[in-house]
């Protein structure tokens, strides 16, 4: 059963990725293998009625990075989309061209029917944007700041003071109104950026990593609060979180490497997921593994090879070798068949002792860490 | 217009906000008064051309001091981020930045009018001296800005762009003096004592509205903050 767990934050690029995914020299998964299996292969969208953003092959590169490839894709008016990646995946890259601050390498993007290029005002005015860790004038209070703000954005003059007050309830800023930015602690910048990107009630809020930092219940309210705003607007949330996006958003984009590697509803992932099995194995080789050197690396791609020659099994992996000559592995199925038996001749054809053979259904966020998980 | 206005409305309100505009002003006007009124009571010459005289050296010092945190910080701090992607012209917020610190550096010059009260009490000064000396000080201190706030963009450590800014003014300042001319080929001669900034300062300073100097000093201005949109853009061309 797919899961989403609430509070669990997955540890992108740190110990599930390396230790499960990329033990084996060889066994990282590419993003070329990913779009060849149909589990997770990008499926389109429903097409937009009204594109609020079009994204058309986005490319961005600095100098030798290439920080986005090839990237498309369609925002709806109204929507609420995550765009969800391991940090590096080009989502801070992709907002700057969105909002017109760098410009593309190569491709188009349009938003509201303009071209960030060539209308970029036009995108600028659109466009409510709040960057990574909430950049803010820190000598400013904030009062005059939301005014600053919204005088730029050209509200007029009558409505200015209105607005901030709507602003600072919305945000939940009176109590700070009239201090020094400076002085705030974290999740008052925080929401004192989210008031300055609404200002002008902007057809398209962009938000990137906006509770990074925050302490949970400061986690929990500007979540909420995204979710009120959401209701109204397009946003465009980035994050590498991935329960922040199940629970904001429509609809998720996932990004890695600077590409979009699956996208869809958090229950058509989850779906696609699900049409996926693993089977974990703890096996003893006849001999057992030899103790280090050529023989036990031999023996584990003998292992390895035998796995992969069984129909129906895809990416074997050892995730690790245990004591008493024994080798723990992972391999994926489809979830249609049951392989459970056929895996139980394999190891008995081949003299392994297994000591444990199991089912698992794959979780949403083994979804997104096995798509973004970089090839080493 | 008025989102040039609206960026130099901000800037020049945090010079106020982080009290750097009391500290400049103040530490400005002890300096230059107490440099001043030494030599005053020493030679007894009802002229502010002493004064005046001191003032490309103090603003070498002094005008760095306000445009170094124009640009550096805003990139520091990211906020550059959000600035740019308003919807506002990348020109109209150079020129926004520029008249702020300006607008700064024109109230401490006139908060030293004063002077001129203290020597029209004790002599009859040059009326002729003292506009030119006034507009001078005024046109030389907005070249010494653009080149500032220029430099600023360049770098996102404030202590950087102050001493680039220092050096670039001061070299700018000397290229017209003779001894760099006597070292000089010949032919480039005139073109540095042209580019100097001292030589126009001087020439003001007589008295002389010459309309070729504040033509000069114009363009260095206009020269430093197309640079300046330039570097702003620069980002873009990666
Ligand atoms: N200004 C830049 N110059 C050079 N490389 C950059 C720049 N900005 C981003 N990158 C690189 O582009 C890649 C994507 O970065 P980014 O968009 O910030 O990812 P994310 O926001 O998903 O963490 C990273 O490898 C990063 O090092
Ligand atoms: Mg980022």
């Amino acid at each position: 059963m797919p899961t989403i767990s609430r509070n669990l934050v997955v540890p992108l690029g740190s110990k599930v990725m390396q230790g499960k995914f990329t033990k084996g020299a060889s066994q990282g998964t590419s993003l070329q293998e990913l779009s060849e299996l149909p589990a997770f292969h990008v499926l389109p969208h429903p097409l937009p009625r009204t594109p609020m953003i079009e994204v058309a092959h986005l490319t961005k590169c600095f100098g030798p990075i290439t920080a986005v490839r090839d990237l498309s894709f369609r925002v709806r008016a109204g929507e609420v989309v995550g765009i969800l990646g391991p940090n590096g995946a080009g989502k801070t890259t992709t907002m700057r061209v969105l909002t017109c601050y760098l410009p593309a390498t190569s491709g188009e993007v349009k938003v509201g029917g303009f071209d960030a290029v060539e209308h970029s005002l036009e995108v600028r005015r659109r466009i409510g944007y709040l960057p990574e860790n909430a950049p803010l004038y820190g000598d400013m209070t904030v009062r005059d700041y939301l005014r600053f703000m919204a005088r730029v954005r050209r509200l007029a003059a009558r409505l200015i003071e209105r607005r901030i007050q709507e602003m600072t309830a919305v945000c939940g800023l009176q109590a700070v109104l009239g201090r020094v930015i400076g002085e705030l602690s974290k999740g008052y910048r925080q929401r004192v950026g989210l008031a300055q990107a609404l200002i002008h009630e902007p057809q398209i809020l962009i938000l990137d990593e906006p509770t990074s930092g925050l302490d949970p219940n400061q986690i929990a309210e500007i979540r909420q609060l995204i979710k009120t705003l959401g209701r109204e607007r397009t946003v465009i949330l980035c994050t590498h979180i991935l329960p922040e996006v199940s629970m904001t958003c429509d609809r998720i984009l996932i990004l890695s490497n600077g590409g979009l590697v699956a996208q869809g509803t958090t229950e058509e992932l989850s779906r696609q997921a699900a049409g996926d099995a693993v089977y974990h194995l703890t096996l003893r080789p006849p001999q057992g593994l030899p103790a280090e050197g050529d023989g036990r690396h031999a023996a584990l791609g003998e292992v390895r090879a035998k796995l992969e020659a069984m129909p129906g099994i895809r990416r074997p992996e050892c995730l690790e070798t245990i004591d008493g000559g024994r080798a723990r592995f992972r391999v994926s199925a489809d979830a249609a068949r049951d392989l459970g038996e056929e895996l139980f001749r394999l190891a008995v054809e081949n003299g392994w002792t297994l000591s444990e053979l199991r089912r698992e259904a794959v979780s949403l966020e083994e979804v997104f860490s096995r798509l973004t998980t970089r090839e080493k | 217009m008025k989102n040039i206005l609206l960026i130099t409305a901000k800037e020049f309100q945090s010079y106020f906000n982080s009290s750097i505009a009391y500290i400049f002003m103040t530490v400005f006007l002890v300096l230059t008064h107490w440099l001043f009124f030494r030599g005053f009571f020493l030679f007894n010459q009802a002229t502010l051309r002493p004064f005046f005289a001191l003032l490309p050296w103090v603003f070498l010092f002094f005008v760095p001091a306000i445009t170094m945190r124009l640009w550096a910080e805003e990139r520091k701090l990211g906020t550059m981020e959000v600035l740019m992607t308003l919807p506002l012209k990348d020109y109209e917020v150079v020129l926004g930045k520029f008249f702020a610190a300006y607008g700064l550096l024109i109230l401490t010059v006139v908060l030293s009018f004063p002077l001129v009260i203290v020597v029209a009490t004790f002599g009859d000064p040059d009326s002729g001296q003292l506009w030119g000396g006034f507009l001078g000080a005024i046109l030389l201190g907005g070249a010494y800005l653009s080149l500032g706030l220029f430099v600023s963009s360049l770098s996102e450590n404030q202590i950087v762009a102050f001493i680039l800014g220092v050096a670039l003014s001061f070299l700018l300042l000397i290229l017209g003096e003779s001894f760099v001319l006597l070292a000089a080929p010949g032919w480039v001669a005139p073109l540095l004592e042209y580019l100097g900034l001292h030589t126009h300062f001087e020439s003001i300073g007589r008295g002389v509205l010459d309309s070729r100097d504040v033509i000069y000093y114009l363009s260095v201005m206009v020269f430093f903050l197309f640079l300046n949109v330039r570097s702003v853009e620069s980002r873009k061309w990666k």
